[in-house]
């Protein structure tokens, strides 16, 4: 809403504040600001010039040379291109070395071997928005009234001279989109009293209103709704002082009907329609649902199918406008209209919305009725607009009003205490300090016992329950005054769930181990979201998405990964090891909610190290995934037991480089490298994930961490290389070592892994050293050897194995 | 020659050949030659048998002297050599300290998990719990229970993701107050909460609009919490996160869910509140929402709200990131390109 200080001060005076200050002062105690601004800032000598005579440029066919009289001894010569340039006009100038919108400096200069001093301007030159520039004048330069004198600086007759302050409304206090309204607001403020005029209205008993028309509206739909009619008018262009209100206001002049109707929008904030009484061809106005399917066209030219929502007003038969949104075409005032209709009313601001959401038809009209309007002064306003139809079409108010008033105008009663007032603020504010307040903002109170009783007037139609009375006085009292402190009273614990502190401790585990974190997007494309799946469910879908790329909700971590290191990859930033933490949705049949399960993943392509002076490059590998996957599960309790068995099930895995991890028989997620074919479509070299099920993970049993006694005793270690066929896999040696050796087996590492020169085809070397040790004595050799060549022995009977 | 002079010859011989000698063999070989079992020395004292009865003690105690010098000269060249070759061995192991050492592989968390651990921490100490909801909710849950009935205005504020009519991606972290409240025992003492992450909005995504997000609510409800707790709570969180000199400044606002509502602007960081272009020479910097809860939502979640109140704030992650370190694009929190990432390793 924009504001002019001019206006304004008509309301409350203001005139001494400066519009900054009176901007914080609105920031700081009602609403926002969005801009203050004043249209002839950065502009200068621009004045009102005379055309005395002009001729056609000899060297152009559009340009014309002009005499202009800009109150000077000498015509000044400019040359001028507008198509609606014309002697004996008054016009806008810049003068040689002016300064114009955008930062434009005017020079003397030679158009086409012509001097020209200086330049005749439109209104989008000075700074006007092309949006309130009238129609005639959009392409052409704005001709100003002939009573204009020339030389004459341009800002105060196009009242770009007036501060104006664009006020950004929250959705509550729709009661300051209006002038009346904000003056309200700024007398609270600053504790000044209003002077709002009432208009009065010059009625013609020639004739009543009930020769014209009766309006009937069902009170659901229209509480309040009245009609007045203004004949013998004629439709022409509003004076300048009009037309400066509505530009300051943002709004484009149209005709003196249009334009009235709009002053007293912003005036009001009450919305008006005005129709063309002939074209009704009516007595009967009705207000209804329109009926499912109805058409009708809107005075933008939009033919429009409506529905059994919208509420319409029609001429008995036929729709004739869209309540609060938009007038029709075909009862649209025009330049030869002579009767005007007038409406003013409250519509069911639910119903407004709605179809204004629908028709995308938001405007300033149906913004208000949304959010509400002062109900109080739909009839006034009415009045005020007919009265200034009348006077600026020449015409007359015929008397009387149609249609109903039933909307509740009394004051609202609304009990708060003083105790509660400063219970809620944390203040000590005393009684004399609060009933202060309510007088600034004119509201009556009645005070018993510390119970305020507050009559709330109707303009205040947001205020409905003693807490907003308490922001009333704590935005007045100024939030800026409140103590500061905490909350007193018992003490709570801050801490953790198990389930949070494990969900932390795993990414910072994965940061520890290298990988840095990544958060991705939760919504994705339907075939990203069902890839590296975890376990079978339905997918879940917006039903109404933004962009095709984000249209359902993830059931992997891995797609979201994998778009990052495709991201990076093609900025050439291509070692790269990320994790994601975060929520996976799986959907059954029966539900329309999804499960949320925490999952988390990692993703790893490139070389882990570089190459340093010091050390070779490292490449990341199927090996070391599994190193960081082992290194969280075991950091997170689970220490043995975690199983990975080959698995060629995947189909977006590699089929000889992936495994599921178990724990028990129960799935925890897979690693392994992803599909050459799909790291392909990534553009991606051979890219090793994870996915783990972190919710199991944490729910998996766990190990009670004792503390094991270091035992005194020193080790003994036994070395054996193996020659193993292909398919026998280290698991399997494994397990026969454990099975067949004694309780002195401590440990077993491979420490060697050899395929090639020396090795039979279909063979490898696998050496491992097995750690033995005895925690209350000293080993024998003997023992040791007994054990490990028992061990070895039932090893190479159970396996293939020989050993080297 | 006499014995004396023999003794007097070989200790200058000896010294000369052991302050000559280079290495600590050398020495050892003159220890050997003149102390040893066959050397001079040895020799010399076996010859005093041929000498007069009262000449013996002085001859021998001049004899242990010379020995005693000498083996003093061979120590002390022992330790010198010693010295010289540590000192030679040390020259040998000079390296280049300026080479690069040894790069130390460690992740990173992301920035927006940063911010939001910080806000954690800080809440935590304070004694709040740490609560967590479903990111796709229910219209009752994310809208209705915060006082936004179907059609009210304000949902205009927040263009939403439905799935079904009645279920949506929250568009907030709000709806998760809303079920903790209704669950709460006030008898184990105030309910005092945070509850942290993503939210999602129907947005086109630009610089400035992502159509995924983070926030953090907080809420307070006990007998007695006032708006001056709220005020003295977020200036904790202006200044753990933004640092200690800065101040806050409250201006009503509007909200469904709170009344009275508040806006918060924290002083300027980059220029301290004399204006810049962060703060759009305004000296504040818009933060984040605030209020005292509505009685309707109090109501709602079955609480009365005659006896008990509280507050509400609710803060982006995101936004926070892009004033603290001056991000320009929301979008580059989701594209995860590692240069981006491990930018913020700064800790402490």
């Amino acid at each position: 809403m924009k504001v002019s200080k001019k206006w304004l001060d008509e309301y409350v005076p203001v005139a001494s504040i400066d519009a900054d200050s009176l901007a914080n002062k609105i920031e700081l105690s009602a609403v926002e600001i969005d801009d203050v601004s004043r249209l002839e800032e950065g502009q200068k000598k621009i004045v009102v010039g005379h055309i005395n005579s002009l001729v056609p440029h000899p060297n152009s066919d559009h340009l014309k040379i002009c005499q202009v009289d800009v109150g000077e001894k000498e015509l000044y010569q400019i040359v001028c291109g507008a198509p609606n340039v014309a002697s004996g006009q008054n016009v806008i100038v810049a003068l040689p070395n002016s300064w114009i919108a955008g930062h434009n400096k005017i020079k003397k200069s030679k158009m086409r071997g012509e001097v020209s001093l200086g330049m005749i301007c439109s209104l989008q030159e000075i700074g006007f928005s092309e949006s309130v520039v009238p129609k005639e004048y959009t392409d052409g330069i704005y001709v100003l009234p002939t009573d204009a004198i020339p030389g004459q600086s341009i800002f105060p007759y196009l009242g770009m001279d007036e501060d104006v302050i664009d006020i950004d409304i929250t959705p509550n206090r729709a009661d300051l989109l209006s002038v009346r309204g904000v003056a309200n607001e700024v007398a609270a403020l600053y504790d000044k009293k209003v002077n709002l005029p009432r208009p009065e209205v010059k009625e013609d008993d020639s004739s009543n209103i009930s020769d014209y028309l009766k309006a009937e509206a069902p009170i659901d739909l229209a509480p309040t709704y009245l009609m007045r009619i203004i004949k013998n008018v004629k439709v022409k262009q509003s004076p300048l002082w009009l037309q400066k209100r509505l530009w300051n206001a943002g709004v484009r002049p149209i005709n003196n009907i249009v334009d009235v109707t709009n002053y007293i929008l912003m005036d009001y904030g009450q919305p008006l329609h005005s129709f063309d009484y002939d074209k009704l061809g009516t007595k009967d106005v009705v207000v209804r649902l329109a009926n499912e399917g109805e058409k009708m066209t809107t005075l933008d030219g939009e033919k429009r199918e409506l529905s059994a929502e919208d509420i319409v007003i029609t001429n008995g038969s036929e729709p004739v406008a869209l309540a609060g949104t938009m007038g029709g075409a075909n009862t649209q005032i025009d330049d030869d209209s002579q009767t005007v209709a007038l409406e003013s009313a409250v519509f069911d601001g639910h119903r407004i919305r709605k179809t204004a959401r629908k028709e995308k038809l938001h405007s300033e009209a149906s913004v208000r009725f949304e959010r509400g309007i002062n109900v109080a002064t739909v009839k006034e306003a009415l009045d005020s607009a007919a009265q200034m139809i009348a006077q600026l079409g020449d015409g007359q108010v015929v008397a009387g009003v149609a249609g109903d008033q039933r909307a509740n105008q009394s004051d609202k009663e609304v009990k708060v205490s003083l105790a509660r007032i400063n219970h809620v603020l944390g203040t000590d504010l005393s009684s004399k300090e609060v009933k202060e307040i309510f007088a600034r903002l004119d509201f009556g109170v009645s005070e018993n016992e510390g119970m305020y009783t507050i009559k709330v007037p109707v303009r205040r139609w947001d205020i409905e329950i003693d807490a907003d009375l308490i922001e009333e006085v704590a935005r007045l009292y100024g939030y800026d005054k409140l103590p500061a402190t905490l909350p007193a009273g018992q003490a709570t614990p801050g801490r953790y769930t198990k389930t949070q502190k494990a969900i932390r401790d795993t990414r910072y585990l994965l940061e520890s181990a290298g990988l840095d974190q990544a958060i991705s997007y939760g919504l994705t494309t339907p075939k990203k979201a069902q890839r590296f799946a975890l376990e079978p469910a339905l997918q879940t879908n917006l039903d109404f998405p933004m962009s095709s790329d984000h249209t359902t909700l993830r059931m992997n971590l891995l797609s979201g990964l994998l778009d990052d290191l495709a991201y990076n990859s093609a900025r050439k930033v291509e070692n790269i090891a990320l994790y994601e933490q975060g929520r996976v949705f799986f959907r059954d049949d029966s539900t329309e909610k999804p499960r949320e399960v925490e999952h988390v993943a990692g993703a790893l392509t490139g070389l882990f190290h570089e190459a340093t002076w010091h050390g070779d490059k490292k490449k990341v590998d199927f090996y070391l995934t599994k190193g960081i996957v082992t290194f969280l599960l075991s950091s997170l309790g689970i220490k043995n037991g975690a199983r990975f068995e080959a698995t060629a099930q995947h189909e977006e895995m590699h089929p000889g480089r992936t495994a599921d991890i178990y724990l028990n028989e129960q799935l925890l997620g897979f690693i392994g490298e992803v599909h050459p074919s799909l790291a392909k479509e990534y553009k991606l070299k051979r890219t090793y994930v994870f996915e783990l099920d972190l919710e199991k993970i944490i729910a998996a049993p766990k190990d009670e961490l004792v503390y094991q006694e270091i035992s005194r005793y020193p080790i003994i270690t036994r070395d054996v290389a193996l020659a193993v066929p292909n398919e026998i896999t280290n698991q399997q040696i494994l397990s026969s070592l454990w099975t067949n050796s004694g309780q002195h087996l401590v440990d077993i590492h491979l420490f060697d892994h050899y395929q090639g020169e020396h090795i039979t085809k279909g063979f490898k070397s696998l050496a491992y050293t097995l750690v033995y040790q005895d925690k209350n004595a000293t080993l024998k050799d003997e023992v040791v050897s007994d054990e490990f060549n028992k061990a070895i022995t039932k090893l190479q009977e159970e396996l293939e194995v020989t050993v080297r | 020659m006499n014995l004396k002079d023999k003794l007097e010859q070989l200790k200058e011989n000896s010294l000369s050949e052991i302050k000559s000698a280079s290495d600590t063999k050398k020495i050892n070989d003159i220890r050997v030659h003149v102390l040893g079992k066959k050397g001079p020395i040895t020799e010399v004292l076996r010859g005093m048998r041929d000498l007069p009865a009262d000449e013996r003690p002085k001859v021998g105690s001049f004899a242990n002297k010379v020995r005693d010098e000498i083996s003093e000269a061979i120590t002390q060249r022992r330790d010198e050599l010693e010295i010289a070759k540590t000192a030679d061995k040390l020259e040998q192991e000079k390296i280049d300290v300026t080479l690069p050492g040894v790069p130390v592989k460690q992740g990173q968390p992301h920035v927006l998990e940063q911010v939001i651990d910080q806000i954690e921490k800080l809440f935590l100490g304070m004694g709040y719990q740490v609560v967590d909801g479903p990111e796709v909710e229910e219209d009752h849950y994310n809208f209705e229970m915060l006082n936004l009935p179907k059609d009210h205005p304000a949902r205009d504020m927040q263009d939403t993701f439905y799935i079904t009519n009645s279920i949506l991606m929250r568009t907030q972290t709000s709806p998760v107050q809303a079920r903790t409240m209704e669950k709460h025992d006030f008898s184990q003492g105030p309910l005092k909460m945070i509850s942290p992450g993503k939210v999602y909005r129907r947005d086109t995504d630009d610089a400035t609009h992502s159509h995924q997000f983070h926030q953090v609510e907080g809420l307070v409800i006990d007998k007695h919490i006032t708006m001056a707790d709220l005020k003295g709570t977020l200036q904790q969180l202006a200044k753990n996160l933004f640092g200690e000199e800065r101040e806050i400044r409250m201006r009503p606002s509007y909200f469904p869910f709170t009344e009275p509502s508040a806006e918060v602007d924290v002083s300027c960081f980059k220029c301290g509140g004399k204006g810049c272009a962060v703060c759009k020479y305004t000296g504040w910097i818009e933060t984040l929402g605030a209020g005292m809860v509505h009685p309707n939502v109090l109501k709602m979640a079955g609480i009365d709200p005659e006896i008990y109140g509280g507050f509400a704030f609710g803060l982006g992650p995101d936004r926070f990131a892009m004033l603290k370190y001056g991000v320009n694009d929301i979008r580059e929190f989701y594209l995860n390109d590692v240069r981006f990432l491990e930018q913020f390793s700064q800790k402490g």
